[in-house]
């Protein structure tokens, strides 16, 4: 592991060598952006939103940043960590990319986390944000154009706090990500946590949890139930009667990539995030209407995140004109996040995690049939992590 | 302990077990009769939910989509076992895991290219879309019900056909004895097509049941495979009364003990230790259920007789 780390940060060093002697051809060179997300299998579909959305971006960028064009090379990194380390280090070495971008999920960001910053290639995380890369272990390489996953479910205990919801039951799958979902909710919640179950991950079916939830009687539920998980949680929840009873407040469970299987099952349940279709600003009504044309299906926060993205990372080489070699320059122009962003105002924290709106955001049918996240109402205005003082650069 | 909430859970492990009992049932046959471990029997339950999306879409009615979804799943497992599996009837174990698991990766590679890695949904049949209140919050849907009623017939259905029919005596002796029945002049052959096909069959069923419960997707039927290997192994290969206890002890133990061991965990140990160590446990019990039953009764608790 040491080794493969040392040998990683030695290739990327060649790479960054090589690429400092060659500026005079740099208006010819292709700006080089890896993007590795997981494509394939049952998570695949985020991969897809996030890439659709990414590409749509580089398009709204006019496929070229600071007068170069742009060459993306797309690695689905199969949901498998020690896989997705080789093709990071492909990327850095043999392709030699200038940004890695994607990472959808927490454990794959975390293993190429260290050889992608260590060779220093700049890395703009478009989904995932562990607690750990925003506070101790952050890195002036790294950049979140999504959030820090624990505001996230703040929002939901935040909510659950200020609309006196006082009896909330917990139920998350069991592993950490499911642990931090359960701690960011209780950061801000003040009433009663009537119980807190966790579910093997990739539970398929709900009916003992559910009657747990039944017989304790709760205001609100409170949940974090990724992917296919969600789907089976949501309609197996309307299936039992629960969601005309109990509130139902989740993060990264309803949104527009599983209502396509649970449809009307979702209607009136409660999400949290920090963009929503409806979210009234200029940039935004464009993004929505392009992807709408060009992929022919809703795009979910995950494809407005890849589009920020793309975004993000064009402001920045226009910024420097194309030139790359100077690291500092470029990572001030990242900073300065001179771009659109769909979701309004963004600004970036002393650990490059941004600085937003979060929403309550609530499953509607809208007036052409489709299903939506709707923004409800706003829970945190220009909202840093907590984890943000644990970062020194 | 909350009697309703108990009462509930045992009708959530009957309604977890039925379903596991259709799979199962196949692959038990199959494999106690042919000697055929077959890892790609998951797809068929896979393929089943697919069916049911597709012919629910086409036709709009449920009644026609459920002898459709049958028809087709018959129809595959006759092709899967023309093609590939009866070449590997006098193969090692070996051989039959790495092509079984072959067909698995292939199929389910192939479906995601037809269908794109979304999620697809099939909406519980508007007759059966409500729910028996038994107290204030809590309500029991009618489909999970339905779901019931329908496995335990199926079950009795089975059990009377290997039991009392010729047919059924057939694939008994083919469970104790192959190569005996195929010197008596049983064309066995035959034999291990049917019960592929039929078993095939209720495992595409037992897929097209759940989907109304569970999100359709190219890997639903993995997880479920490995729930039914415990579940043979438990109830005893080849006997289908086997199949039957195996499938409700797993669902029992796996639905109870989610329910109530982190809650029995708490009566000895701090609260977050308890919440640490109650749902790793809960998620072992079948296995380590399997390992108990595989020391004592290595051939599994009813085993076909032999």
């Amino acid at each position: 592991m040491k080794m493969g780390t040392r040998a990683g940060a030695f290739l990327g060093a060649v790479a960054l060598a090589a690429g400092l002697v060659a500026p005079a051809s740099a208006n010819e060179d292709p700006v080089k952006i890896g993007f590795m997300a997981t494509m394939s299998g049952p998570p695949g579909v985020l991969g897809k939103h996030l890439y659709d959305g990414f590409r749509l971006g580089l398009e709204k960028a006019g496929n070229e940043m600071g007068g170069r064009p742009v060459e993306v090379i797309l690695v689905d990194d199969e949901l498998k960590p020690d896989y997705a380390v080789t093709k990071a280090q492909e990327l850095i070495s043999r392709d030699q990319v200038d940004f890695v971008t994607g990472l959808i999920f927490s454990n794959i960001l975390m293993a190429v986390f260290r050889p992608i910053t260590e060779s220093e290639t700049f890395v703009i995380g478009a989904n995932a944000g562990t607690s750990t890369i925003a506070g101790r272990r952050c890195s002036p390489y790294f950049f979140s154009v999504s959030w820090q996953n624990d505001q996230v479910h703040e929002v939901m205990g935040k909510y659950a706090a200020d609309n006196n919801l006082e009896r909330v039951f917990l139920l998350a799958p069991n592993y950490q990500a499911g642990r931090d979902a359960v701690s960011g909710f209780e950061r801000h919640f003040k009433g009663e946590v009537v119980d807190t179950v966790y579910t093997p991950l990739n539970n398929l079916d709900f009916s003992a949890e559910l009657a747990r939830i039944a017989s304790a009687e709760p205001d609100a539920v409170f949940t974090f139930m990724p992917g296919g998980m969600g789907v089976n949680l949501v309609k197996q929840f309307r299936q039992a009667g629960l969601a005309d009873k109990v509130k139902f407040l989740s993060a990264f469970t309803v949104d527009e990539a599983t209502m396509v299987a649970t449809q009307d099952d979702a209607l009136g349940l409660f999400g949290s995030s920090q963009w929503a279709m409806d979210l009234d600003n200029a940039a935004n009504k464009e993004f929505f209407e392009n992807f709408l044309a060009a992929y022919d299906y809703l795009p979910s926060h995950y494809a407005a995140q890849g589009y920020d993205a793309a975004l993000l990372i064009a402001s920045a080489v226009n910024a420097v004109g194309g030139d790359l070699s100077d690291k500092d320059a470029v990572r001030e122009a990242l900073k300065a996040a001179d771009f659109s962003s769909v979701r309004g105002d963004f600004s970036f924290n002393t650990n490059h995690f941004p600085v937003q709106d979060f929403y309550l955001t609530q499953a509607v049918k809208n007036d052409d049939g489709q299903y939506v996240m709707s923004a409800v109402e706003k829970v945190f205005d220009d909202y840093g992590d907590v984890y943000a003082a644990d970062c020194r650069m | 302990m909350d009697m309703t909430l108990l009462l509930v859970q045992l009708l959530n492990g009957l309604q977890l077990g039925v379903l596991l009992f259709l799979v199962a049932a196949g692959l038990t046959l199959v494999f106690g009769i042919m000697d055929f471990i077959n890892l790609a029997h998951g797809v068929q339950y896979m393929l089943g939910a697919y069916l049911g999306v597709v012919f629910f879409g086409a036709t709009g009615n449920v009644l026609l989509t459920i002898p459709l979804v049958l028809l087709g799943s018959f129809i595959i497992a006759v092709v899967l076992e023309h093609l590939v599996f009866r070449r590997l009837y006098r193969a090692d174990h070996l051989s039959q895991v790495l092509a079984t698991v072959g067909i698995l990766l292939f199929v389910t590679e192939l479906i995601e290219i037809i269908f794109g890695t979304q999620l697809y949904q099939l909406p519980v049949p508007q007759a059966l879309d409500w729910a028996i209140p038994i107290t204030d919050t809590l309500q029991y849907p009618v489909y999970r019900i339905a779901v019931i009623v329908v496995g335990l017939i199926l079950a009795a259905g089975l059990w009377l056909a290997v039991a009392r029919t010729r047919v059924g005596a057939l694939v008994r002796a083919g469970a104790s004895d192959a190569p005996m029945v195929a010197a008596l002049g049983v064309d066995i052959e035959r034999l291990f097509l049917f019960v592929f096909a039929v078993g095939g069959m209720l495992a595409g069923f037992a897929g097209l049941v759940a989907a109304p419960i569970v999100a359709v997707e190219s890997h639903m039927g993995d997880q479920i495979l490995i729930l039914c290997f415990v579940v043979i192994v438990i109830g005893g290969i080849g006997s289908i009364q086997g199949a039957f206890m195996g499938a409700l002890i797993v669902a029992m133990v796996d639905t109870l003990g989610r329910t109530f061991t982190t809650d029995i965990m708490k009566t000895i140990l701090a609260p977050s230790a308890a919440d640490t160590v109650g749902p790793a446990l809960a998620s072992m019990l079948i296995y380590l259920l399997m390992a108990v039953v595989l020391f004592w009764r290595p051939r599994g608790l009813f085993p076909a007789k032999g």
